[in-house]
């Protein structure tokens, strides 16, 4: 892995503004936190009550593309007890404008090399990934675990498939699924609407990929935002939009 | 009557739910339709028959992700 080059200058004219002494020696790393530290650490941030329920969920966060990646590192640094991350894709240089991947890892399977990140940053994390393309035969089997279930597809027709077979084998389950956080329009029209009991739609609603120019990081992210903090709300029995 | 989406239409008679999103101007493969309260997927569309006072959501997928 190439070494990152840190703007040095800019970097002690930040301490000395910041005033902090510049001359300080560099700073080591400090041994890996318990996972007991962790769960502490989450609770006083979050909520003791609130903590105990999200790391006792399971999420299945299906796609790990703009959205996926961004609600996987959301929901895992809330402390979300364990993930499903499902994708049959590999990292690809197009990608790395708006997904949560390094240039190291273009041609390595997404759900592997999205795990690797999470871990690193997250050592106490709990996971499963699949590299698999989900549909009707394979979804009981690899979401049956799962709480609640995000979509994040990019083509609609994937979207749609997942938002109508969901309720034939989960009634129970909740999907949490987005539409519409394509191109450049303002950010407040990024929604969640809650369409039935179990089902969750986030996003503008109309921006198309296809119609669009572009896809733009922070809007992707915007609405997986949205994905997770409605997963976390819902986890809470806070489901109202 | 019948309601798409809040807006109000005459009940079409014999008419199924996917000759109405097609009049609609809606993609069967890129939208489900909740029913009262029920998800409809396009694998239902063909055998579905509005109904008269029916409130219909269509929820229309977009590209990107």
């Amino acid at each position: 892995m190439a070494e990152a080059k840190t703007p040095l200058a800019t970097g002690k004219a930040a301490d000395k503004a910041a005033g902090k002494d510049a001359g300080a020696k560099e700073s080591k790393a400090s041994p890996v936190p318990t996972r007991e530290a962790f769960y502490k650490m989450q609770a006083d941030k979050q909520g003791e009550a609130r903590q105990k329920i999200i790391a006792g969920a399971t999420v299945a966060v299906c796609g790990l593309g703009g959205l996926g990646s961004h609600i996987a590192w959301a929901l895992a640094r809330a402390g979300v007890g364990h993930l499903i991350l499902i994708d049959f894709d590999k990292v690809e240089l197009s990608n790395l404008h708006r997904q949560e991947y390094r240039a190291d890892q273009i041609g390595r399977y997404k759900s592997e090399a999205l795990a690797e990140n999470l871990l690193a940053a997250l050592p106490h994390l709990s996971l499963t990934t699949h590299t698999a393309k989900l549909d009707e035969k394979n979804a009981p089997r690899l979401l049956a675990s799962a709480d609640i279930i995000c979509e994040a597809f990019d083509r609609p027709e994937a979207k749609a498939m997942l938002a109508g077979f969901l309720p034939r084998f989960f009634p129970d389950k909740t999907l949490v699924a987005a539409s519409g956080m394509a191109g450049f329009a303002s950010p407040n029209l990024i929604k969640t609407r809650k369409i039935t009991p179990h089902f969750y739609l986030c996003g503008d609603g109309v921006s198309d990929i296809a119609e669009n120019d572009g896809l733009f990081c922070p809007r992707v992210m915007l609405c997986a935002a949205h994905q997770a903090l409605t997963v976390l709300r819902l986890l809470c029995k806070e489901g109202d939009v | 009557m019948i309601t798409v989406n809040g807006k109000s239409l005459p009940y079409p008679e014999k008419m199924t739910l996917a000759s109405l999103l097609l009049a609609e101007g809606f993609t069967a493969a890129r939208v489900v339709v909740e029913r009262n309260g029920e998800i409809l997927t396009s694998a239902a569309f063909e055998s579905t028959l509005i109904q008269d006072g029916d409130c219909l959501e269509v929820v229309s997928f977009v590209g990107g992700g």
